[in-house]
């Protein structure tokens, strides 16, 4: 179908401001792998690297008001969201300034009073905590929002997953569930991880939009996380997104990656999300080279400048902790 | 006019519906059906839209009511068995206890477990399960052993800001009643002396408070003075009250339906011993039931569970010490 210049140029300016926030969050992360290899990182650091495009096509799709629960490779869709660079550096540094405060660390970071939560380790967790935030805002008489849950492959093999993804169903809440198969769980291939053909055969089961895409094309992710989003958000109910993808780094940076066979490698999976973005953007002349070499040389300063701030900044004091879990403190045991 | 135990949580529940429109009720066949033990009977009919079925999926059910929380709203869960919450355990353990100490979001969330033997329940609808939540920091867990205390701590539960692991007694749903519904109640960490006595402590909570309550009857014929401290909240757990007690009496018994490996009865004996040695008069002893699966048949049911009986029994024991 022929597009409009307007339309075009709408698309364009998407495109762009995905490409961007792929970027920043490919250098971001490239930075704390290099602040973890000097032993500056306390416990691990986890990378998204191969999954921007997806990622970033989330970010861009939502609006403030809209819920997100990102995993463990979203930097680009946290960016998009509105996360701050600060706010990630300072979490995988353990500043007292950031968002968890030192006490919980790197990927594990959110600001849930803004509909950014904060993500618990155990997979396909977080499903049901949307599905009970879209519900709570549809009680209230909220519409036109709607809320996306991450996951990759792994977690489809969780209860977690098939409870809360049925719980939408039934409660026809308007929750977008993205998987990103990217090929391992940790090091378990697909073919020891389920045995279906392909996961997006799963949303009949559950009675779900069906969506599948490319997930290292930036194009393709734009297009199909747009419309998976535009159905839940117009309320035709949950929509299941698998993007096939290859994460190109090990599952953290302890993890050399050893089990990723070459011929996925070498396969069009294996290519670089952010490269081909880039030839794109250039091929379609939507930008060129020495704007793209702007942008990059402002997202690193903005990340090295982020970085020298939060080493002056205070780390957690055991003393100063308030050591409850409760927000009761009067019912607290055990402080002293 | 009386009103049982069960009939006190419908009670709070429509109160606390009636009184706070961000209070919802989320559970399997709560709805219409009104609940496997009745106790949401015609709440559904009464407070629209705001008593609704979940599919049988205990962790969604608690991670739904985690993000409602996460946006003000005030979610009761009813897990049909105490027994079945473990499929949910991770989202109240990880998910719900974590979230304000992590994010400084408070998760206002209430579990209901009906919870505890009663003949002919087996086991896997009989488990006594308030030491594990306990255990994790972040819960509060409640065991009201009266039709008062089932009434005024859910009231109190559903106010509270953090998550809520309420611990109702299938046991005591229907034989347990009151002549009228509280207008006071004692604030939640507060344990209650069920029974004043000088000779020994029994130091119990919910249902084992009234085998207790029995035991120290038959022992008074024998001319024992036996006082009984309803723990009332497991967590936190009222130590003043008890080591006050033991301090008056010098003997402590810890009775628990829960199996005998830690839990409450071993944290109690734990606490008095490291902060009042000094005060007992004999080792402190405690009662729990038998560590195996809870049994089907009543007779092997009623050996498993500690029992006014066998109260009885270890009480004697330790005031010959």
């Amino acid at each position: 179908m022929l597009q409009t210049v307007t339309e075009r140029e709408s698309i364009g300016t998407t495109q762009l401001a995905a490409y961007r926030f792929m970027l920043r969050a490919r250098l971001l992360d490239e930075k704390f792998a290099a602040l973890y290899r000097a032993g500056k990182i306390h416990g691990g650091v986890f990378l998204g690297r191969g999954q921007e495009a997806l990622s970033a096509a989330i970010g861009v799709h939502l609006n403030k008001s809209d819920v997100f629960a990102p995993l463990i490779r979203d930097a680009a869709g946290r960016l998009a969201f509105g996360e701050t660079i600060l706010d990630a550096v300072r979490t995988y540094m353990g500043s007292a300034l950031g968002p968890m405060r030192g006490r919980d660390g790197n990927v594990h970071r959110g600001k849930p009073q803004e509909g950014y939560l904060a993500m618990i380790s155990h997979l396909g967790a977080m499903i049901s905590v949307v599905n009970g935030v879209l519900f709570a805002r549809r009680m209230k008489g909220i519409s036109s929002i709607v809320g996306v849950a991450c996951l990759g492959e792994g977690a489809t093999s969780t209860g977690s997953f098939h409870e809360a993804l049925n719980q939408a169903a039934v409660e026809k809440l308007p929750l977008v569930l993205v998987v990103a198969n990217n090929q391992y769980a940790y090091s378990t291939p697909n073919d020891r991880q389920f045995a279906c053909d392909d996961l997006v055969h799963k949303a009949a089961g559950y009675g779900v939009g069906a969506h599948s895409v490319v997930g290292n094309d930036l194009v393709a992710c734009l297009k199909v996380v747009g419309t998976a989003v535009a159905r839940a958000r117009a309320g035709q109910g949950p929509q299941l997104v698998v993007a096939n993808l290859l994460r190109l780094c090990g599952h953290g940076e302890h993890d050399d990656a050893g089990y990723i066979v070459p011929e996925l490698k070498n396969s069009p999976l294996g290519r670089d999300c952010l490269k081909l973005a880039e030839d794109f953007l250039l091929k379609e002349k939507i930008t060129d080279a020495a704007q793209l070499a702007v942008w990059r040389s402002e997202a690193i300063r903005e990340i090295e400048d982020a970085v020298a701030q939060v080493q002056r900044e205070p780390a957690p004091d055991p003393f100063a902790e308030n050591w409850t879990a409760l927000s009761t403190e009067n019912l607290a045991e055990g402080r002293e | 006019m009386s009103i049982t135990y069960l009939e006190a949580i419908r009670e709070a529940q429509a109160h606390a519906l009636r009184d706070d429109p961000r209070v919802f009720i989320y559970g399997q066949d709560i709805g219409a059906f009104g609940g496997a033990f009745k106790a949401t009977k015609n709440l559904a009919k009464e407070f629209p839209g705001r008593v609704l079925d979940s599919p049988i999926s205990e962790d969604a059910m608690v991670g739904l009511a985690v993000g409602a929380a996460i946006e003000g709203m005030r979610p009761i869960v009813e897990m049909q068995f105490a027994d079945f919450s473990t499929v949910g355990f991770n989202q109240v353990v990880n998910q719900a206890a974590t979230l304000f100490w992590r994010t400084n979001v408070s998760c206002p969330i209430t579990v209901r477990l009906p919870f505890g033997g009663t003949s002919g329940s087996g086991p896997f609808h009989s488990q006594c399960i308030e030491a594990i939540y306990a255990h994790y920091p972040g819960i509060i867990v409640l065991t009201p052993a009266t039709v008062e205390d089932a009434y005024s701590m859910l009231l109190a539960a559903v106010a509270t800001n953090d998550p809520v692991i309420f611990c109702e007694h299938k046991f005591l749903y229907y034989h347990l009643k009151a002549e009228k519904l509280p207008s006071e109640a004692l604030p939640i960490g507060k344990a209650r002396i069920a029974r004043e006595g000088r000779d020994l402590t029994i130091v119990t909570y919910s249902a084992m408070v009234h085998e207790a309550l029995a035991a120290a009857t038959e022992l008074a014929t024998e001319g024992w003075e036996i006082e009984v401290v309803d723990l009332r909240s497991v967590k936190p757990l009222d130590t003043d009250t008890v080591i006050a007690s033991v301090a008056r009496t010098g003997r402590l018994l810890c009775v628990g339906e829960a199996w005998p490996w830690g839990g409450v009865t071993a944290e109690v004996i734990a606490r008095v011993s490291a902060e009042s040695y000094g005060l007992l008069d004999a080792p402190p002893q405690r009662l729990n039931a038998k560590d195996t699966p809870v049994p089907y048949h009543p007779n092997l049911w009623a050996a498993h569970r500690p029992t006014a009986r066998s109260v009885a029994a270890a009480a004697r024991k330790l005031l010959r010490f």
